[in-house]
């Protein structure tokens, strides 16, 4: 049973209702973020949560993370990846379908939701696959996923390559009303491919993939959401040009959102030096001109969300030649302060910033959340934006240590986490429960 | 992109990965400690203690006779033990990794891995990773580095052409999948040659290749003219599969070597090619043959060369120790 709570005197920021004041947050006992001021005599002590001098903002929704369960437990698991997304401030998290077994039939989402069950996470929201299998060979049962709670389909990173049968996943998921979220690497191009193709991959030996390859694969996927209309979403831009065809296509009034991983925010293909294979990441790191676009993309509103694409290794899984490494970063630990460093430094204004990991993702995965309005549910993250840390995998709480951003400083740390208004996690004190 | 983990902190090589970052004197020293071991080579009893109770391990993770052959002979000039380790890859990516068979080599208490394997940057992982005493001898990686190779390439130039700043040197073929002409590349830039040209049809060149230092030629009788050195890269058969060429016929028609062809080079241009040849492919017989070819100079300084490299790297755990 969850009790009223208030959040004391701290500094409100909600782009999407254009606040930030400092004011009190109240909670009902249901867990909704209210208008009504409670009682204070009635309340408990241990109910109020003294925000003075911190940020209060709503909890962040990531559109994507690998949480490696069921299948790849070897790497990480939901509990550990759970504590580590709470820890950041992140209250829902949409799970790509490629688990083992594949996100592609209900038992699946239940076999999730059943090891969710009794344990501290944040609200996960399955993609189902869109082929079995995520071969593109045959449709998933994608009417039966959506029963079963998937938010989307998607065929995580494995392209699709057959156009008749990406037409047929788009034309399939519009009857059902399921929006498709596309990866944007082309399979020819991208196939051998672990960097960017470019003068880092020509003096490295790589092999490299093209920006042609995003282009036509988001070229393609455009023509075919226009022809079938589909909801869609792209995935993870990494080319300045690829920006350009979804702000082109925007204009034109085709409905269509993009996200971008937040290390393509920081890192291009120049940081691979000494071939460092924590920075062996799809689609890779791209250059500095693309980074500088990516930036730009969340300024001009083409781009809307940005996604932590936290992707846990085991220790193996990168003590190998580059090009034989795994490719994907674990990201969870560093997702806010990243995007909080965007801020610090003056690179993007803090209430985009703040939009992209909270309402405009709300509104993709068509959920009313990411926002502090009276109704909504309680999932805030309060933070301390004064503190400045260095990040040490050793001290991260995710199981996977593939970071590029180990040793990093940042600055703000989240200081409490709440979900639906119960505290789920508080720095320097046990994670689980309210004190 | 620099390379911390050559030079050690005195300044002296540690393990020989890359061409790239390092300065020309270490080029130039590499070169120059060659010189005295073509000599050990052309005597009746070829061998100097330098080495000797060390323990060098030749580990190729792909085939090759040319280099491991030199590579040994090299070590056991310098009267070393050696041990030749080839490892099919296909069996090592599912079972041991490559670190664990580190491990167990490094048990050995060996003093040296002369590494080869087909992914780049495969000898910087294992210089990472290996116990601080041991050297790593690069032996190709990928696409990435053949330094040795490269440094045989200038050291045969040099006997000939000493002057590097007036040269002229072109690369010929497929420069895309080749280890060697990168280091060929990083090495006749360090030594500030005048003028590098790579010359290929843009299937067979890396995206940006004018940005490590070299002049672009598609056509191969305009990048012939006028160049001191001609150095013929080997046309692996599988790049006609891969749809990057149509036919060795067609190949040979516009890009090999011909006796014609090098007339449009200096009259004194040296012929150069790392091996194996694939006659009638990318070279003439005439011409690999030929007066002007010194393709097995090449292989013979390559003896001297990666003992110069050894000894350089083993004498200076030696001396710290």
């Amino acid at each position: 049973m969850t009790s009223v709570r208030i959040i004391r005197n701290g500094r409100i920021i909600d782009p999407a209702n254009h606040e930030d004041t400092v004011r009190d947050l109240h909670i009902d006992t249901e867990g909704w973020i209210s208008r009504d001021c409670p009682d204070e005599n009635i309340i408990s002590p241990n109910a109020i949560i003294d925000a003075s001098g911190k940020w209060v903002i709503p909890g962040l929704i990531d559109l994507s993370a690998r949480f490696r369960e069921p299948g790849h437990e070897h790497k990480a698991d939901i509990h550990h990846e759970s504590l580590a997304a709470l820890s950041g401030g992140v209250t829902s998290v949409c799970i790509p379908p490629d688990t083992n077994p594949v996100i592609d039939s209900p038992a699946v989402v239940d076999l999730i939701r059943q090891k969710c069950r009794g344990r501290t996470v944040p609200r996960i929201f399955p993609l189902g696959a869109a082929t079995v299998g995520l071969k593109s060979a045959q449709l998933s049962e994608i009417a039966a996923l959506k029963d079963a709670g998937c938010i989307g389909i998607s065929n995580a990173d494995m392209p699709v390559p057959n156009n008749q049968m990406m037409r047929n996943i788009m034309d399939y998921s519009a009857s059902h009303g399921m929006k498709i979220f596309l990866g944007t690497q082309e399979r020819d191009l991208a196939r051998c491919g672990c960097v960017h193709e470019g003068f880092i991959a020509s003096r490295m030996g790589l092999a490299g993939i093209p920006a042609a390859s995003e282009i036509i694969s988001i070229t393609r996927d455009l023509a075919l959401i226009e022809t079938t209309g589909v909801e869609a979403h792209f995935c993870r831009l990494s080319t300045a040009q690829g920006i350009e065809l979804i702000k082109s296509a925007q204009q034109h009034g085709l409905p269509v959102t993009a996200d971008v991983a937040v290390h393509q925010l920081f890192l291009t293909d120049n940081d691979i030096g000494g071939f460092n294979s924590n920075m062996h990441v799809l689609p890779p790191l791209r250059t500095r001109r693309d980074r500088d676009a990516l930036r730009q993309g969340i300024i001009d509103g083409v781009i809307t969300a940005i996604c932590s694409d936290h992707q846990p290794h085991e220790a193996d899984a990168k003590l190998a030649p580059f090009a034989e490494t795994e490719p994907g970063m674990s990201t969870m630990d560093t997702f806010l302060p990243l995007i909080l460093k965007l801020a610090t430094d003056n690179i993007i204004p803090l209430k985009a910033l703040i939009k992209c990991c909270t309402s405009h993702p709300a509104k993709i995965i068509s959920k009313s959340s990411g926002s502090l309005s009276p109704g909504f549910a309680a999932d805030i993250a309060i933070l301390d934006p004064e503190p400045e840390w260095i990040y040490n995998t050793d001290n991260g709480l995710s199981r996977g240590k593939n970071s590029p951003f180990n040793g990093w400083l940042f600055t703000g740390r989240i200081s409490h986490t709440l979900l639906a208004g119960k505290l789920c996690y508080r720095r320097n004190l046990p994670e689980h429960g309210p004190p | 992109m620099n390379h911390p983990l050559q030079p050690d902190q005195a300044g002296s090589l540690k393990h020989f990965l890359t061409i790239e970052g390092l300065k020309r004197e270490i080029l130039v020293s590499i070169l120059d400690t060659a010189e005295p071991m073509t000599e050990v080579t052309d005597r009746s009893i070829k061998k100097i203690p330098l080495l000797r109770g060390k323990t060098v391990v030749n580990l190729f993770f792909e085939p090759s006779t040319r280099t491991r052959t030199t590579f040994e002979l090299a070590a056991k000039r310098l009267s070393a033990d050696v041990l030749n380790i080839a490892v099919d890859t296909s069996a090592t990516i599912k079972g041991e990794s490559l670190l664990d068979m580190l491990r167990n080599l490094e048990a050995m208490h060996v003093d040296m891995f002369v590494v080869r394997h087909p992914q780049s940057g495969a000898a910087h992982f294992i210089a990472q990773h290996v116990a601080p005493h041991i050297s790593i001898i690069n032996a190709g990686d990928g696409r990435h580095a053949h330094p040795t190779q490269a440094m045989l390439d200038v050291f045969t130039i040099r006997r000939h052409k000493p002057d590097f700043g007036a040269l002229r040197i072109a690369i010929i073929g497929d420069i895309l999948h080749s280890r060697v002409a990168r280091s060929q590349i990083h090495a006749l830039n360090t030594l500030l040659t005048g003028e590098v040209r790579v010359i290929a049809p843009k299937t067979l060149l890396p995206v940006d290749v004018e940005s490590l230092g070299v002049k672009v030629f598609y056509n191969l009788r305009a990048g012939l003219k006028g160049v001191d050195v001609v150095i013929m890269l080997r046309l692996q058969h599988e790049r006609m599969q891969a749809g990057r060429l149509p036919s060795e016929h067609e190949y040979y028609h516009r890009y090999g070597l011909t006796r014609d062809r090098l007339q449009l080079a200096k009259p004194d241009a040296l012929v150069m090619h790392p091996g194996p040849v694939n006659r009638g492919v990318e070279i003439s017989s005439s011409v690999a043959d030929g007066s002007q070819s010194v393709i097995l100079e090449q292989v013979s300084h390559g003896i001297a060369i990666r003992m110069a490299v050894m000894s350089m790297a083993l004498d200076r755990t030696r001396a710290a120790s």
